[in-house]
């Protein structure tokens, strides 16, 4: 009745080249959807709380069916965004709509149309899988007769059917996870919100949960929208904004990102980092000052390494070439790291789960 | 049927109305949650009779001698319609203390982001916990036997029709509370600080004539006691009870020497009850 045949295709990104399937499989959604309506537009939208603005001035739009990822740092103001555009905060200023309706004049419909996973647990640790399943498509107003099927269906996709009737206190922190993101899909929203879904995550089953999320979008035609700070995941995405401060610094495919940062990277660690910058600046190189070492932007990082080590006319302690990544083309846009201060990695994942 | 003409999800195909259907769905299933929930934590369902059982025998031993002439009618009998509306009472109150867990859990976000009206998501809350406390409040009447309380069907209907109304009462003033208190803790205090001086000074436990005339005041403005009353006096009225007895446990609430009749007693309830409904739906869910 609502798998993937209809026509909710994902439209092109506005004055983006049509986006690719970040996975293996070919998008069958991804025919005509042209007069779709952006599944979220978004306009000047900020939020101030007292002084502190987390959100300031945010413009994006998305389209119907993309894999949209917003990438920022702790408090860079993402969840905020996300409780914006699920009517759960009200802006203090511009506007934005979730699949055609206005997030503060028709909250109700914007809810009926929307999935979400917010970043903290929200399930009933008393009731089984099912029951929790079942709870949400009443609150949700899945047709009678359709709620079995559709219960199905999503625990297969996030592969629980095995555990549906067990109460959710004896589910592992992952599976809980993934029941949650079962549950935001339960009543086909036409854009799913996911506030930093693998959270708690290990890598294994961040990538189950990746499999799960992409297959929604081509099997259901969903729209998602999701927060993360893993540069790793934001791959993924069909189109990432960075965001820092409350701002998108940046904002465009994976690759394109990429692009703008330069094809390689030349890392030096050396005796007098801001000489060896210089130096190479005079030679017309593109460098980036970071803390402990500096970053030389090249074509092609392997042929040039020598004439870079010379070129920096001081003494090497340490050379890495990589081909650019996300934490570069966040380093490129913001000056820091995603990973400075926030403890993100420095800490087993799962402590963050438990952060009320 | 109402759902035929919806598709789920699907943009421009959702129902946008309010259909009446959908929302005592949504009731239903609050209501269900409750259920299933307490039906799992047994060790609640126990406790939640130590306390009564306890104070109805030491309150049927040890007031008697306090109570002095009991015109030939056990304590223990006059003290039991109380201790019953004690077990219904309590039991309501704390169903509500599951907002509180629900917001520490997170659960109460997943309700409150739902298309669904703040009104069904309270119904349901409170009829879940009237349910519960009705039901609490019916199983302490196998004690009736063991008391020389007699039964009849009539009077058990009677009695079941109006624990569920002060059961309803006293979850919508729970929820109302619940859902302006953030921490567990709050809700305790709250509770230990309204709850038992309402029950005390109720009339559940002793007769409340010959109070001092403050005291007697605060009994007149506790809502509890016009709940408590019209339990007893069904409970009296089934009982073959000496003249004497009558006269010295006389039911009924006196207002500036007027007796008010069993109905008023009962429209004071349901007023108090639909003033905290209201409460309750216009504050559930405001803070976040
Ligand atoms: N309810 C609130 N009251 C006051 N300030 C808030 C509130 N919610 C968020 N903020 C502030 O807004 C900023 C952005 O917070 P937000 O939760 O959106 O960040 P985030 O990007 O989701 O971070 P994280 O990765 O830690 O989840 C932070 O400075 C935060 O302190
Ligand atoms: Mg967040």
């Amino acid at each position: 009745m609502n798998s993937s045949s209809d026509d909710q295709g994902p439209a092109n990104p506005i004055g983006k080249e049509p986006v690719e399937p970040a996975q293996d499989q070919e998008s069958e959604a991804s025919v005509s959807a042209d007069t779709k309506v952006p599944a979220i537009e978004v306009n000047s939208l900020s939020k101030k709380y007292g002084e502190i603005e987390a959100v300031k001035e945010v413009t994006f739009q998305v389209s119907q069916g993309e894999v949209f990822a917003f990438l920022g740092p702790n408090g860079a103001g993402k969840s905020t965004t996300i409780r914006m555009l699920c009517t759960l905060t009200k802006p203090t200023g511009g506007s934005a709509t979730v699949d055609g309706f206005d997030v503060q004049r028709q909250p109700t419909a914007v809810r009926r149309r929307i999935g979400l996973v917010f970043q903290e647990p929200t399930l009933d640790q008393q009731l089984t899988a099912e029951e929790n399943l079942r709870f949400h498509a009443v609150l949700y107003r899945v047709p009678r007769q359709q709620v079995d099927e559709r219960i199905d269906r999503v625990l297969k996709l996030v592969d629980l059917e095995a555990r549906r009737k067990d109460l959710v206190s004896t589910f592992s922190g992952g599976m809980a996870r993934r029941l949650e993101i079962a549950r935001g899909m339960l009543h086909t929203p036409a854009v799913l919100f996911l506030d930093e879904p693998t959270i708690g995550l290990d890598p294994q089953t961040r990538a189950l949960m990746w499999e799960d999320v992409l297959r929604l979008r081509t099997e259901e035609g969903v729209t998602i929208f999701l927060t993360t700070h893993y540069m790793d995941e934001a791959e993924y995405a069909d189109r990432i904004a960075i965001i820092d401060h409350g701002s998108i610094v940046a904002l465009d495919t994976p690759d394109e990102l990429k692009k703008m940062v330069g094809s390689d990277t030349v890392e030096l660690s050396t005796s007098d980092n801001k000489l060896a910058a210089s130096n190479l600046e005079q030679l017309g190189y593109k460098v980036k000052l970071g803390e402990e070492s500096l970053v030389v932007y090249v074509e092609n990082g392997e042929q040039q390494v020598t004439a870079i080590i010379e070129g920096s006319q001081v003494p090497i302690r340490n050379v890495r070439v990589h081909r650019p990544d996300l934490d570069d083309v966040f380093l490129h846009f913001t000056g820091r790291e995603i990973r400075e201060g926030h403890a993100e990695r420095a800490f087993p994942m799962h402590f963050r789960s438990f952060r009320r | 049927m109402a759902t035929a003409n919806i598709s789920i999800g699907r943009p421009g195909l959702v129902d946008e109305r309010n259909h009446f259907g959908f929302e005592m769905r949504t009731i239903e299933m609050v209501w269900h949650r409750e259920i299933i929930r307490f039906v799992r934590t047994r060790t609640r369902i126990l406790s939640s009779f130590v306390q009564p059982i306890l104070f109805l025998f030491v309150l049927g031993y040890g007031m008697t001698t306090l109570v002095g002439t009991t015109g030939g009618f056990d304590f223990k009998k006059f003290v039991f319609p109380g201790i019953v509306s004690m077990t219904v009472v309590t039991t309501a109150i704390f169903s509500a203390i599951s907002i509180v867990w629900d917001r520490e859990f997170g659960f109460l976000r997943e309700m409150l982001v739902a298309p669904v009206s703040r009104g069904a998501l309270v119904l349901g809350k409170a009829l879940g916990g009237s349910t519960i406390a009705t039901v609490q409040g019916t199983i302490m009447l196998v004690l009736a036997p063991l008391i020389g309380v007699h039964l009849t069907v009539m009077l058990v209907v009677e009695v079941i029709l109006l624990e569920a109304l002060m059961a309803f009462a006293l979850t919508t003033f729970g929820v109302f509370v619940a859902s302006r208190i953030q921490k567990m803790e709050g809700f305790q205090v709250v509770m230990q600080l309204v709850l038992f001086p309402m029950i005390f000074l109720s009339g559940a436990l002793f007769p409340l004539e010959g109070l001092p005339s403050w005291l007697a005041f605060i009994t007149r403005i506790n809502p509890l006691t016009y709940a408590v009353d019209p339990l007893r006096h069904v409970v009296f009225a089934a009982q073959n009870m000496p003249p004497a007895a009558a006269a010295r446990f006389a039911t009924g609430v006196t207002i500036f020497g007027y007796l008010l009749p069993l109905w008023g007693e009962i429209v004071i309830v349901v007023a108090f009850a639909l003033i905290f409904l209201v409460l309750a739906i216009s504050g559930f869910g405001k803070p976040d």
